[in-house]
């Protein structure tokens, strides 16, 4: 971190709380900015695939790949926004539109059932067979209320986690 | 900056140092009942009474009860000025002037000098034991004692400030850091080398000797950092069966350590210049190697580790984290060091951020650089706590033992526990941590289909 364009002014904090909603605090941006820069090793602005995955956790985790795609090449106010879903202020409906676009994997805007199918090989591995995975998804599509051929919307997404929403949130340690 | 010629002048014993009156120091647990009179508040020299342990600091413990962390201990990253400046009434002088303390300050504030010719006239008499502590003694401090030397060291600081000639002061204080370690060197040397050789029939004595020997060249390394030790607790004892544990910040962990007792260690073996320095140096006090890359390294280390442990040499050091941690926390220990059926003696040492960083990046600069960096810095402050021998209880896994241990040393220095394997700061996670989530995540949907 030792070039001159590594350090934060107030107007570029504000730009960035701003940009996500006032859903961080400014010193937590201010952590997350340290943390970026952290991972940024060459300082290019971004943080590429490669410096993500040496995050154990991130690597660790199934859907990294999809992950990815979704946070690859963004600058740090794009990524501050990524992130914000993650926030204790971020409303629900903000949570299930990340996981919706997790889901939505041809990017279509619907969710199909060959969408929910790839999730799924992604989440169990090898350690499910194909018709496994089909035989479940068509049976919590029926709980549900849906069909094998139905494409699911984010309303519907909305209805099905209810009021409750997802366990989605992080605290960002601030010194 | 004037200080070099009165750095090797010899200045009257106790006119720089004296110690807090007993009323003025408030920080401090109540004396013990000792009807030793040293004992009034500060307490420079060690006991001189033969047996090698520091037994005034042991029993102050013990009659204490359990260590209550003061909230000044607790929040550690934050300056404890309080504790650095003498509180109360004026400094009265050491009646005993056992100590003389060795701090070379990098712009040459100088403290009252050993006198080297009778700690090794000492030595010959065969007192060996009483001359190690004495050296001890000048060269780090006891408890409150560094209370004394770093409200100098502030003062330093302070008066440091302002003169802002940085690069004409770092490399002053790194000309005398190097003068300090080439003097130690050459004492170092022109006494190992004769001992190594001329007294091959004599295996125990020479063992004795190059431990000491040891023990005083880490001794010059701190002195070259203006290392300024608090050591808390019993020193370690020469006991078979026990092994020592420490949370692991960088290189120079080993050698705080060391200059107080000459432990074995086991450590990855370097290329260049440390590399030569472990093998030959460090072979006298019984190291074990080991290599990170290899898988099979695993098996051979812990027969190593079993072997030691159970001959009567000295006790050895093992930093159960693999690799060094910035200081804020400790990662997950491996469970090696606690699967040896010994007893383990925990040892946490935190290092005070004012001063220096001392975590040692290894991927982001060499040892050199680093040495050299310490070397140029204020002063290199440390606590080192040696806490309760804990044994593995009935029913416990090694691995549950070693997170308790864990838990001892985190709690003891202020550290917080992340579940972390340290190994993963030189590579990546391999697949089977993903496919083990995978794994459950699939076993509990195919449950639940089956409930259905």
């Amino acid at each position: 971190m030792g070039s001159a364009s590594s350090v934060l002014t107030q107007y570029d904090i504000e730009e960035v709380q701003e940009h996500c909603n006032n859903l961080f605090s400014q010193q937590e941006i201010v952590s997350l900015y340290q943390r970026f820069c952290q991972l940024d090793r060459n300082s290019k602005g971004f943080i590429s695939t490669d410096e993500f995955l040496s995050v154990p956790e991130f690597a660790m985790n199934p859907l990294s790949q999809r992950l990815l795609k979704m946070v690859d090449a963004l600058n740090f106010k794009d990524f501050v926004a990524f992130l914000s879903a993650f926030s204790t202020k971020a409303s629900i409906q903000q949570k299930i539109e990340l996981i919706f676009k997790v889901y939505d994997t041809d990017g279509n805007g619907k969710v199909s059932f060959d969408d929910i199918l790839q999730v799924l090989r992604d989440l169990s591995g090898s350690f499910m067979s194909d018709e496994q995975r089909e035989k479940v998804l068509i049976q919590v599509l029926e709980e549900a209320g849906y069909t094998r051929d139905s494409c699911l919307m984010l309303d519907d997404f909305i209805k099905v986690f209810g009021s409750v929403g997802p366990n989605m949130e992080v605290e960002v340690p601030v010194d | 900056m004037g200080g070099w010629p009165s750095c090797f002048g010899l200045r009257e014993e106790g006119k720089l140092w004296r110690s807090k009156s007993k009323s003025g120091d408030s920080n401090r647990k109540p004396p013990k009942k000792q009807s030793k009179p040293r004992r009034n508040g500060v307490q420079f020299a060690e006991e001189d009474d033969g047996d090698g342990i520091g037994d005034g600091e042991a029993l102050e413990m013990a009659t204490t009860g359990t260590l209550k962390p003061s909230s000044s201990e607790l929040d550690l990253d934050r300056p404890n000025i309080e504790d650095y400046l003498p509180s109360g009434s004026s400094i009265q002088q050491e009646p005993h002037g056992k100590l003389r303390l060795l701090g070379f300050t990098p712009n040459g504030f100088a403290f009252p000098q050993p006198r080297f010719a009778r700690y090794f006239a000492d030595l010959d008499r065969g007192r060996r034991r009483h001359c190690r502590r004495l050296v001890h003694a000048m060269l780090q401090v006891e408890s409150a004692g560094a209370l004394e030397l770093e409200y100098i060291l502030v003062s330093v600081v302070v008066f440091r400030s302002c003169v802002s000639l940085s690069h004409f002061v770092s490399f002053e204080s790194c000309l005398e850091a190097n003068a300090i370690l080439g003097i130690g060197w050459v004492i170092f040397l022109s006494s190992y080398i004769p001992v190594h050789f001329l007294l091959k029939g004599h295996e125990k004595l020479r063992k004795k000797l190059e431990r000491f020997l040891v023990e005083l060249i880490c001794s010059f390394f701190v002195a070259s950092w203006t290392g300024v030790v608090k050591y808390h607790g019993p020193r370690p004892s020469m006991r078979p069966n026990q092994v020592f544990v420490a949370n692991h910040t960088s290189m120079i962990d080993f050698i705080i350590l060391e200059q107080m007792t000459a432990f074995s260690v086991i450590m990855q073996k370097h290329a260049g210049w440390v590399g030569l320095l472990q093998s030959t140096i460090l072979e006298s006090v019984g190291c074990i190697w080991f290599n990170r890359t290899e898988s099979k390294d695993r098996e051979i280390v812990a027969r190593k580790l079993r072997e030691h442990v159970q001959g009567a040499d000295n006790p050895l050091l093992i930093f159960p984290e693999g690799t060094c941690v910035n200081n804020h926390y400790t990662v997950m220990f491996k469970k090696g060091a606690f699967e040896l059926g010994c007893s383990v003696c925990p040892v946490a040492i935190k290092y005070n951020k004012i001063f220096v960083d001392a975590f040692w990046n290894s991927r982001k600069q060499s040892f050199t650089k680093h040495l050299l960096q310490l070397m140029t810095s204020w002063a290199v402050v440390c606590d080192v706590w040696y806490l309760e021998p804990q044994n593995l209880k009935p029913g416990e896994t090694p691995i549950e033992f070693a997170e308790r241990v864990r838990e001892i040393i985190s709690a003891r220095a202020g550290l917080k526990k992340v579940p972390w394997d340290g190994y993963l700061k030189h590579s990546r996670p391999s697949p089977k941590h993903r496919e083990r989530k995978q794994q459950s995540f699939a076993e509990s949907v195919l449950r639940r289909l089956e409930e259905k």
